[in-house]
């Protein structure tokens, strides 16, 4: 078999920006304490040689596999494998330059480090969109990566490092936090759930309806999340001041009460939206048939339209899911508090770690929020409507 | 027996169906024929109360259509569409036990009667119950639509353009299958076509729609010789009237004893099948013989062209 020896464009872009990245970039800063600016460190003045030189190595071999030799699932194996080792490199980085039982100094990986993860990111995306894996697969990639990251947290391999340094100070409220976010966001899913998709089944019965509800609809989606945060606060405020048993639920001009409203109101459009393209791509000879075969309105809704319209109206929910994650990292701007306040926080304070404390963890959920519904709608698409 | 009584259709200002009384008898094929817009889809919905009449009413075996919530009504009348209309989420063997399932019938009845229908619509159970219907020709979906329609043993099944999106030789199969399954099960079916080839074929008695009117309803060969008005006449075809009606006999029907040179015919073969076979052969007559080949007596252009005029 003959094969023309050709080099990887794309790799030949990350094999640019990697080696830029190690040459002219800080692998990792190293500060004196928390909020001084630090100093730039390249990869042979952060680790000891032979775990330089190791590091090194195994970058080369993303470079030969990234410019073109081998098949997609090697690339993928080698990106992963380089995603491991940098990332281990900055942990041991930090263990290396922090002098013994010393709190206070601060290692964080540097612009060069987080340049040479991201070009390693790229090549293995770029290497899994090439292998197409099946939905399981996906997810099962997804739990693999999840376990090996919480193998190294649990194991304290980063703990050197300044974000985990602010984890270890905020801890406890970093749990209490978690959990107001994700309650938040999969609150206002569900609320809004409950409202859009009768909805949406209303406005693909009534045509008349639909024009005027995706239009209103649409335009809250035009409001700015803060501005909507804002226009929220005088309405409740007056409520809870003018009935005594909305304030005794909680409900006031900042906190929860407007957050969760804001996040239901966004989330409506696509939820509707998707539930009406769905449920109209349904053959219409199919509803036909079930009808006059003796099946009852509520029996052609159930078991042919609604499973039919099933993965449109569930790609639909995981927009809302991702856009909800992140969007309540800003409703702690109003005091609902969530991981943004970490965020909001750590500006404050111009501490850059506290700030990727909140905003890591919400990437990576709504990243993996947006990989587990993929798969879900994928594996119930697989039937051609 | 279905009975048709005074039953129109108005949707505002617009007549659909105009106060059309017929009688269809039990274990018969009927064909409905109209250009599109005759108000003859309207009509047929009207039978299962797809449509509900505005005036007028049903009785089927004596029974007004009304007497029961509609949806009880059609889980007992067959109903197959165009385009087949099979749930695409659910397999071969799912979509059969529909009717089956709704009615509450035991997990085991159903079963048999599934693999009975793949059996009668030439489809093995073992390869197709489990498959999906994205992953069957266009006949093999068409066909499962009739069985599931079959499933719950109907007395009446009602059909709207069934052949309508398949082509002619897939159709002429579908058409030759719906005859043997009407004799096999004794079903009792009212067709709706815009085809008039097709109404002649499979239609015992036809009726024959314009505008929302049955302008006849007769038997074929008297469509043909006894139209009705002139429209009639234009519908059933006045060119090739005379091939037509020949092709309402067969030639075992007319064969007489004796035998005379000439091609050999199928006895179940038209007389218009007949007759270009014999023209072909540049012969005089031609040899009937059964399905088994055994003969059934001979037949000259002179008798077949006998039956080519009205009396």
């Amino acid at each position: 078999m003959r094969r023309a020896a050709r080099i990887d464009r794309l790799g030949v872009l990350l094999t640019v920006a990697g080696a830029a990245a190690l040459a002219f970039l800080p692998f990792v800063v190293f500060k004196h304490n928390r909020i001084l600016p630090g100093d730039p460190l390249g990869l042979f003045a952060a680790l000891p040689a032979p775990a330089a030189y190791a590091c090194v190595a195994t970058l080369i071999l993303a470079v030969v596999t990234a410019l073109g030799v081998g098949h997609a699932k090697t690339r993928f194996i080698v990106a992963l494998v380089g995603i491991a080792v940098v990332a281990f490199a900055i942990a041991m980085a930090g263990t290396a330059l922090t002098p013994p039982g010393n709190r206070v100094v601060r290692v964080a990986p540097g612009a060069g480090g987080w340049l040479l993860l991201a070009t390693l990111v790229l090549m293995a995306t770029d290497a899994l969109t090439r292998l197409r894996p099946r939905p399981l697969t996906r997810v099962l990639l997804l739990v693999l990566c999840a376990v090996a990251a919480g193998f190294a947290l649990g194991h304290g391999v980063f703990d050197q490092l300044s974000i985990m340094r602010e984890y270890a100070v905020n801890a406890g409220r970093f749990a209490r936090e978690l959990h107001v976010h994700l309650w938040l966001a999969l609150g206002s899913l569900g609320a809004a759930l409950i409202i859009a998709l009768p909805l949406g089944i209303l406005c693909h019965r009534v045509p008349r309806l639909r024009a005027g509800t995706l239009g209103a609809l649409n335009m809250i989606q035009t409001i700015p999340s803060i501005a909507l945060f804002g226009i929220l606060m005088a309405p409740l405020a007056a409520l809870a001041a003018a009935v005594p048993l909305a304030a005794q639920l909680g409900i006031r001009g900042i906190g929860a009460a407007p957050a969760v409203i804001a996040l239901f109101l966004y989330s409506l459009l696509p939820i509707v939206a998707n539930t009406v393209v769905g449920l109209k791509r349904v053959s219409s000879a199919a509803v036909e048939a079930a009808r006059g075969m003796g099946m009852t309105p509520g029996q052609v809704l159930a078991r042919i339209e609604l499973p039919l319209a099933l993965p449109v109206i569930l790609s639909g929910v995981r927009i809302v899911l991702v856009q909800n994650i992140g969007m309540v990292t800003i409703a702690a701007l109003i005091g609902a508090g969530g991981l943004g306040a970490f965020v909001f926080q750590g500006i404050g304070q111009t501490a850059i770690d506290l700030v990727l404390l909140g905003a890591i963890p919400t990437v990576a959920m709504a990243f993996a929020a947006s990989v587990l519904l993929d798969a879900l709608v994928e594996t119930l698409d697989r039937i051609p409507p | 027996m279905i009975r048709i009584e005074n039953l129109s259709k108005q949707y505002g200002a617009t007549t659909v169906v105009d106060a059309v009384s017929m009688e269809v008898e039990r274990n018969t094929i009927t064909v409905i024929v109209g250009t599109s817009g005759s108000g003859k889809s309207t009509l047929l919905r009207m039978i299962n109360r797809l449509v509900e009449p505005s005036s007028g009413r049903v009785l089927i075996d004596g029974k007004d259509t009304r007497s029961e919530p509609a949806h009880l009504l059609r889980r007992r009348i067959g109903y197959a569409i165009q385009g087949h209309g099979l749930f695409p989420h659910r397999t071969v063997a799912q979509n059969i036990a529909t009717v089956p399932h709704l009615l509450g019938w035991s997990e085991l009845r159903i079963g048999a009667r599934v693999a009975e229908l793949l059996r009668a619509f030439q489809l093995d159970p073992a390869e197709y119950a489990g498959k999906y219907p994205h992953q069957l020709s266009g006949g093999q979906q068409q066909r499962v639509g009739v069985a599931r329609a079959l499933a719950a043993e109907p007395s009446v099944l009602l059909m709207d353009e069934p052949f309508g999106a398949l082509d002619p030789i897939i159709r002429s199969k579908a058409q030759d299958d719906l005859l043997d399954i009407q004799r096999r099960f004794g079903t009792t079916i009212v067709l709706v076509t815009h085809d008039i080839d097709e109404a002649f074929r499979l239609g015992q008695r036809v009726a024959v729609m314009s505008q929302g009117r049955v302008l006849q309803y007769d038997r074929p060969a008297a469509l043909l010789t006894r139209p009705a008005d002139s429209l009639v006449a234009r519908m059933t075809g006045l060119a090739d009237r005379a091939l037509r009606l020949l092709s309402l006999t067969t030639a075992g029907q007319i064969a007489t004893p004796g035998s005379a040179g000439g091609p050999t015919i199928a006895a179940s073969a038209s007389l218009r099948d007949a007759l270009s076979e014999i023209l072909w052969h540049g012969a005089e007559s031609a040899q009937v013989v059964d399905e088994r080949g055994a003969p059934r007596g001979s037949l000259t252009v002179a008798a077949i062209l006998a039956h080519g005029r009205p009396e």
